[in-house]
C-alpha cells in the first residue's frame, strides 16, 4: 500500500531541537484530517521517543510511514542499548544522569508513555550496538 | 454569508516585500503580482501583518464613529487597555467622563465584566470538570488559532464568553430594564485589536445581538483626548477595580483567578511555542493557561496608540491606586449560565489539504516529492513564506513550481 514516508535526523546534542520530527509529523497528520485525539497520541509517543534518543543515545534517526488508517514509527539509534527491556518498561525506572534529571527529564516515564499512547510497540535492542523502537498508532 | 475582513490592503502602498508574509503565524499571506494577498480562510485576525508592515499598507477594518449617532441611547464599552493610553492619567473617571462628553449616554466598563468572568471562571475551575490545563479564550486570535491548527487542544478551551460580550449583554439587559426601547439601544465596543473587531462582528453585529458596532481604540482616542482635556472634576462613575483593569495586560486574567499553577504568555511566537508544547502533552499539571497574541497582552493590540509596555506601567499604577474590590455574580444577580457558550465553536478545516483523507494523502506525497527538489531556504521569492508552503500551494492550486533557485540550477 502507498504511504507517506518521512525521515528525520534527531540531533543528539540538542534538547531544544528534540520534537522537531514529531512536530513535522503532526503537521502532516493534521493536513490529512486525522482526528485530534490520534494526532495527540502520535505526538506524545513520538516526542517521548525523540527525547529518549537525545538523552540516552546521542540522537539517531526517526522514520515515519503514514497510511490512511495508521502510522508506523521507527526510532533507530546506535546508542548503548537496553540491557533489561522489562525493567526499562517499568514506570519510574530510569538510567538518566543527575544532570538530565535536573533538566526535568529522566523521570522514567518515556517508554511507559510510549506504550500507553501507541497501539503497538516493539523494542529491538542489543547492548553496545543500538536500539530500534517500533511504534504503531491506529487512527 | 459574506466573507468578513479585518485587515485589507492598500495596494498603492504595498511594495510586495515579504515582511508580513514571513511574520504571519498561520501562513495566510502570499505575494501575488507584487502585492501581499491575505488568504482569509487561514487568517486569525491577529494583526501581526499590520504591526509589521513598514509602509502602512495593511489597514485594519472597524466601524465608523459616525455609526454611533444613529442610535437614540448610546452605550460605550471601553476595554481595560484604553485606560493605559493617556499620559498623566491618575483617575479612570476622566476617561468615562470623556466618553460621555463624546455623546455616549452610558459607559459600561469591560473591566467590570472581566471581573464577573473571573468570578464565573473561578467557580468552574473549582468544580474540576474542565480538562486541564484550561486554556483562556479571552483572546479571540488565540481561539481562532486553536480552531485552525490545534484541534487537539479544542476541548481544553474555556467555554465562557469574553468580557466584551458579557459587558454588552449586561449593558443591554440593564438598559431594557430601565425601559429603553430595544431598537434605540446602540452598544459600541472600543477595541484594541482587529481580532476583537472580527469576532464580535461575526458573532454579534451580523446577527444583531448585543453589540451594534466595534470602534477602534486609536480612532476614539483622538476624539477623547480633546474632551478629556476640558474635564476638571470628574464624578466617581467607574465601578471597575484593580482586578478588571489588570485584564488589559498579559497575566491579568490568570492572576485574578488565585490559582497557584498557571502560565501566561504573550506574543505570536511565544503563543505558538507554548501551544506546541501543550499539544506534546508537556504542560500537564498546570491548571490554567492564559495566552495573548499581542505582546504584553491587549495593551499590545495594533489599534492602540501607546507603546504596550508604557501603557502597562500606567495601568499598573492606576490599578494600585484603586481600592475597589472585584465584583461577584451575586452583586449582579447572575448565575454561570449567563457566561457559558451557547455552543462550542467549530474547528476549521482550512489547514487540511483535502477533506477526503485519501486525496489529502496523495497531495501530501506530491508535496514531499516537490520538497526534494526545492532548496529549503524559505527565501520567499516565489511568493510563499516557506518552500513547503509553495509546494502545498502548487499541489492544491495547480500550476508548476516557481523557484528562482531551481531556475538557477537549470
Amino acid at each position: 500500500m502507498q504511504c507517506i514516508k518521512l525521515e528525520y535526523d534527531v540531533d543528539g546534542e540538542n534538547f531544544a531541537s528534540a520534537g522537531h520530527a514529531s512536530e513535522s509529523v503532526k503537521r502532516t497528520l493534521k493536513q490529512m484530517g486525522v482526528s485530534p485525539a490520534s494526532v495527540r497520541r502520535v505526538a506524545i509517543a513520538m516526542y517521548e521517543g525523540e527525547i529518549n534518543m537525545v538523552i540516552h543515545a546521542h540522537g539517531g534517526k526517526a522514520e515515519a510511514e503514514i497510511y490512511p488508517d495508521r502510522i508506523d514509527i521507527y526510532l533507530k539509534d546506535s546508542g548503548p542499548g537496553i540491557a533489561d527491556i522489562d525493567l526499562a518498561m517499568k514506570a519510574g525506572y530510569s538510567t538518566a544522569t543527575e544532570n538530565i534529571r535536573s533538566l526535568g527529564f529522566g523521570a522514567g516515564m518515556g517508554l511507559p508513555n510510549m506504550k500507553q499512547y501507541s497501539d503497538e510497540m516493539k523494542i529491538d535492542s542489543t547492548v553496545g550496538v543500538g536500539t530500534t523502537v517500533f511504534l504503531r498508532v491506529n487512527f | 454569508m459574506p466573507t468578513l475582513k479585518t485587515v485589507v490592503l492598500d495596494s498603492e502602498k504595498c511594495i510586495g516585500c515579504i515582511t508580513c508574509m514571513r511574520r504571519c503565524p498561520t501562513e495566510a499571506i502570499r505575494i501575488e503580482n507584487g502585492k501581499a494577498k491575505i488568504i482569509y480562510d487561514k487568517c486569525i485576525n491577529c494583526g501581526e501583518c499590520v504591526r509589521s508592515c513598514k509602509g502602512g499598507a495593511k489597514r485594519p477594518v472597524y466601524d465608523s464613529f459616525d455609526l454611533v449617532a444613529s442610535y437614540g441611547y448610546k452605550i460605550a464599552l471601553p476595554s481595560p487597555s484604553l485606560f493605559g493610553q493617556f499620559s498623566n492619567l491618575n483617575d479612570p473617571n476622566y476617561v468615562i467622563e470623556g466618553l460621555l462628553a463624546l455623546g455616549f449616554d452610558e459607559v459600561f466598563e469591560v473591566g467590570l465584566a472581566a471581573e464577573l468572568v473571573t468570578d464565573c471562571t473561578k467557580r468552574l475551575m473549582q468544580r474540576q470538570s474542565l480538562p486541564r490545563p484550561v486554556i483562556s479564550t479571552a483572546c479571540p486570535a488565540v481561539a481562532e488559532l486553536i480552531l485552525l491548527k490545534f484541534h487537539e487542544l479544542a476541548d481544553q478551551m474555556l467555554n465562557v464568553y469574553a468580557p466584551a460580550k458579557i459587558a454588552a449583554k449586561l449593558a443591554r439587559k440593564q438598559a431594557l430594564e430601565k425601559g429603553i426601547p430595544a431598537d434605540e439601544i446602540g452598544i459600541f465596543f472600543i477595541s484594541p485589536c482587529p481580532a476583537k473587531v472580527y469576532s464580535l462582528h461575526k458573532e454579534e453585529v451580523s446577527n444583531e445581538k448585543y453589540i451594534s458596532g466595534v470602534l477602534s481604540q486609536s480612532d476614539v482616542y483622538f476624539r477623547l483626548v480633546d474632551k478629556m482635556n476640558k474635564i476638571t472634576n470628574p464624578r466617581k462613575l467607574g465601578k471597575c477595580g484593580y482586578s478588571g483593569l489588570g485584564w488589559g495586560s498579559s497575566g491579568g486574567e490568570s492572576n485574578s483567578l488565585g490559582l497557584g499553577n498557571y502560565i501566561h504568555c504573550s506574543g505570536v511566537r511565544n503563543v505558538l511555542g507554548l501551544l506546541k508544547e501543550m499539544s506534546d502533552g508537556k504542560l500537564d499539571g498546570a491548571d490554567f493557561v492564559e495566552l495573548n497574541m499581542c505582546p504584553g497582552g491587549c495593551v499590545g493590540g495594533v489599534l492602540n496608540v501607546e507603546n504596550p509596555f508604557i501603557a502597562r506601567n500606567r495601568m499598573r499604577q492606576l490599578a494600585e491606586n484603586m481600592k475597589i474590590p472585584p465584583v461577584t455574580l451575586e452583586d449582579y444577580g447572575l448565575d454561570e449560565s449567563f457566561f457559558l457558550w451557547d455552543k462550542a465553536p467549530e474547528p476549521s478545516t482550512s489547514f487540511q489539504l483535502d477533506t477526503d483523507r485519501f486525496a489529502a494523502m496523495q497531495k501530501l506525497m506530491q508535496v514531499e516529492e516537490y520538497l526534494k527538489k526545492l532548496p529549503g531556504i524559505d527565501c520567499g521569492a516565489c511568493g510563499a513564506p516557506t518552500c513547503r508552503c509553495h509546494a502545498e500551494d502548487v499541489v492544491t492550486g495547480g500550476g508548476t513550481l516557481n523557484c528562482v533557485k531551481l531556475r538557477e540550477v537549470e
